[in-house]
């Protein structure tokens, strides 16, 4: 986003980056929820020091809303416990509620309202006074003062999630929760969101936001894999990536049907987990290093192709991830 | 597959509709639930010709005479003595509050005149506010009285004969001597309209944001269940006094309907009402997972509520079940208090019982919408 935030951001110093020690924003320990015989969230402990942004990335499906909204006191876990910012998940709802700020994952203000009255509605739940001012003064800093009478209905994705941005941190939480934020909005409104949340981070605020895309989650300081409802990696986008022990060829060569054969062939061979085309080239990444090595070189040979050994991406790590927590559920 | 009926693609549409009607449980539950329910009111419980009215007797002397004619006006079926002794002053308070629909006044030198073959005379007097109850009661009369008095006289065969053909019953309908239907329909329309449209807007009042999903926002904020709940209901308050200027208008300018009673009673019975109404409206949407099954539901309230609550049938000539249903609804005791106070010209005293069953439904439906009120998205 182009302009600062509505709100004066803290002037606590900024604290120092992620890992830092001191006492974590969220720590939840053992969460379990379950609806009827299928359970969503499934033992699910988590930490987000102060002032980090931490990414929460996972499958479709796989409990993340479930275990923001959990954090936030919209649903009572079933099993665990843990605290946010300090205040028992169970116990302090409403005082979590207060002190945070959560964009849930769809559109959630009132689209037949204009844009200054739905200001004005969230700035009178959360008794910011007077509400005239934090109204002006977030249309401000979004830009929107000319257009503060249309309705919110009639905005385009990208502004509907400015909006609501601008809504969740009008209260100044010190914790915002994002629901995949930037569903359906373009890679430039994507930009400038990332750039906003960094800029909260920078004063203070610590960010959770779920996603799906491997570009933001090299954007956050740590990231949180869950699938299944169980967590299964987290750290920084390095430490992930190394930990999940990959090793990664590009193969280069066939082109059209070859690359589709060469496709199939890798697949079969020993050693081989994935294998993704990329245009003209395919990633082939497995676990075993050494027989991946073999395999690849042997059929690239056969074929004429010429395969290079290439950096693990994140998205490896990932599709590795779910196949090993799937496998893990049959 | 340029044909316009293809019985394939008609099957694939029929599967598809009866699938998406059975997993909607609300709805299939009211294509039961309707027909019976219709078919149990109208079969059981609605009786144009309400029999064993409550009645209380002022007869001074209670003698033979006395005797006789109470006998013959209790085996007409109409009549039920429930108070068979009481002073005038009681019997004004009896049908003024609605406890009895009639009250018979037999003089106490009735029986010296019926002796003397002097024009003997009996008063009844009978609640016309509905004109359906008294109607049928009241055109047996003559005859009835004039028959047992000849019956008792029996051995005085002779001066009792000229007594009985003498004997004049004097029948005073109080509250609306002319019998208009409107008097009655009027007021009671106001409840009926205010029920509709109260309970039919606020049952959407959560199920808008649940569907909308505003709800989970709304939920991530600050603010309490009983802020939501008064911040939802209160606003209809303000379209129940429309709606109420507008009735009582035309009630008075079209239909001359009178008003006797005090306004400010008037006002205090709508605002009861119309608070236990969009209570139970918001009692409804804490149910209801859509806006469409709000509406069923509030439809399944609604018509008990017209059928059972005194508004289109006579509330007296209902079997005692169907009596004690109707005592539930709001709207059976908002009736109660607005035909009372418009026509009868009640005063607090009279529909104190009235009031107090408005405060208890909105006590009871206030709890009971917060109780179900989920905090959560659980």
């Amino acid at each position: 986003m182009s302009a600062a935030p509505a709100t004066p951001v803290p002037a606590t110093p900024v604290p120092a980056p992620p890992g830092s020690g001191g006492r974590p924003a969220i720590d939840v320990k053992g969460l379990v929820k379950r609806y009827g015989e299928r359970t969503v969230v499934d033992n699910v402990s988590m930490q987000v020091e102060t002032g980090e942004i931490a990414g929460f990335l996972g499958p479709n499906g796989s409990g993340k809303t479930t275990t923001i909204r959990v954090m936030c006191g919209l649903l009572t876990p079933d099993a665990g416990e843990g605290q946010v910012l300090g205040h028992d998940l169970r116990r302090d709802a409403r005082r979590i509620k207060r002190e945070v700020g959560y964009m849930t994952q769809r559109f959630s203000f009132y689209e037949d309202l204009s844009i200054a009255e739905n200001l004005a509605f969230v700035a009178g739940l959360y008794d910011l006074r007077p509400v005239k001012k934090y109204v002006s003064d977030t249309l401000a800093d979004l830009g929107l003062t000319s257009r503060q009478h249309q309705l919110a209905g009639s905005l385009s994705g990208g502004w509907k999630q400015r909006l609501a941005l601008a809504a969740c941190i009008m209260h100044n939480p010190r914790l915002l929760l994002l629901d995949e934020p930037t569903a359906g909005v373009d890679p430039k409104a994507r930009r400038e969101f990332w750039d906003e949340i960094h800029r909260l981070a920078a004063g203070g605020m610590t960010v959770l936001v779920s996603t799906h895309y491997m570009d933001e989650a090299e954007r956050c300081h740590r990231i949180n894999y869950i699938s299944y409802g169980k967590l299964v990696a987290r750290g920084t986008v390095a430490e992930v990536v190394a930990g999940a022990g990959l090793t990664t060829y590009v193969v280069e060569g066939g082109v059209g049907a070859d690359l589709i054969a060469l496709d199939d062939r890798l697949r079969a061979a020993p050693g081989v987990e994935q294998v993704a085309p990329f245009g003209a080239v395919l990633h082939v990444v497995g676990r075993d290093a050494a027989a991946l090595k073999a395999s690849v070189t042997r059929i690239a040979a056969e074929a004429g192709a010429r395969a290079t050994p290439a950096e693990t991406s994140l998205e490896d790590a990932f599709i590795h991830f779910m196949h090993g927590a799937k496998d893990n559920m049959a | 597959m340029t044909r316009v009926l293809s019985l394939r693609r008609l099957r694939a549409m029929l599967v598809k509709e009866t699938i998406q009607m059975r997993r909607d449980r609300v709805t299939f539950a009211m294509m039961l639930g309707i027909p019976l329910l219709l078919l149990i009111l109208f079969g059981f419980a609605i009786n144009t010709d309400p029999k064993h009215l409550p009645a209380a007797l002022v007869a001074p002397t209670q003698d033979r005479y006395t005797r006789a004619i109470v006998t013959a006006l209790e085996m007409t079926g109409y009549y039920h003595f429930t108070y068979p002794n009481v002073s005038a002053a009681e019997a004004e308070r009896l049908i003024a509050d609605g406890t009895v629909s009639f009250v018979v006044t037999i003089p106490s030198d009735f029986g010296r005149r019926v002796a003397r073959g002097d024009h003997p005379q009996i008063l009844i007097e009978a609640d016309a506010t509905d004109p359906a109850v008294a109607s049928g009661a009241v055109s047996t009369l003559g005859t009835v009285a004039s028959q047992a008095l000849l019956r008792e006289a029996g051995a005085e065969a002779q001066a009792a004969q000229a007594a009985a053909s003498q004997l004049q019953v004097i029948v005073h309908k109080r509250y609306n001597p002319e019998g208009i239907t409107q008097y009655n329909i009027v007021p009671g329309l106001l409840g009926v309209i205010l029920q509709m449209t109260m309970v039919m807007m606020t049952s959407m009042a959560l199920t808008r944001e649940t569907e909308r999903g505003t709800m989970e926002n709304l939920l991530a904020m600050p603010v309490s269940p009983l802020e939501i709940m008064l911040g939802k209901v209160l606003p209809y308050l303000a379209v129940g006094a429309v709606q109420m200027a507008v009735i009582l208008g035309a009630a008075k300018v079209l239909f001359h309907v009178p008003f006797v009673g005090a306004m400010w009673l008037l006002l205090l019975g709508v605002l009861l009402f119309v608070l236990a109404l969009v209570l139970l409206g918001y009692t409804i949407s804490t149910m209801a997972r859509n806006q469409m099954q709000a509406m069923q539901l509030a439809f399944f309230f609604f018509l008990p509520s017209i059928l059972l609550s005194g508004f289109m049938f006579p509330f007296r000539g209902m079997p005692g079940w169907a009596q004690w249903v109707g005592e539930m609804l709001p709207l059976t005791h908002f009736l109660r208090l607005v035909r009372a106070v418009m026509l009868k010209g009640a005063d607090l005293a009279t529909v104190r019982p009235e009031v107090g069953a408005l405060l208890a439904f909105i006590l009871v439906f206030s709890l009971l919408a917060l109780s179900r009120f989920r905090r959560t998205l659980d």
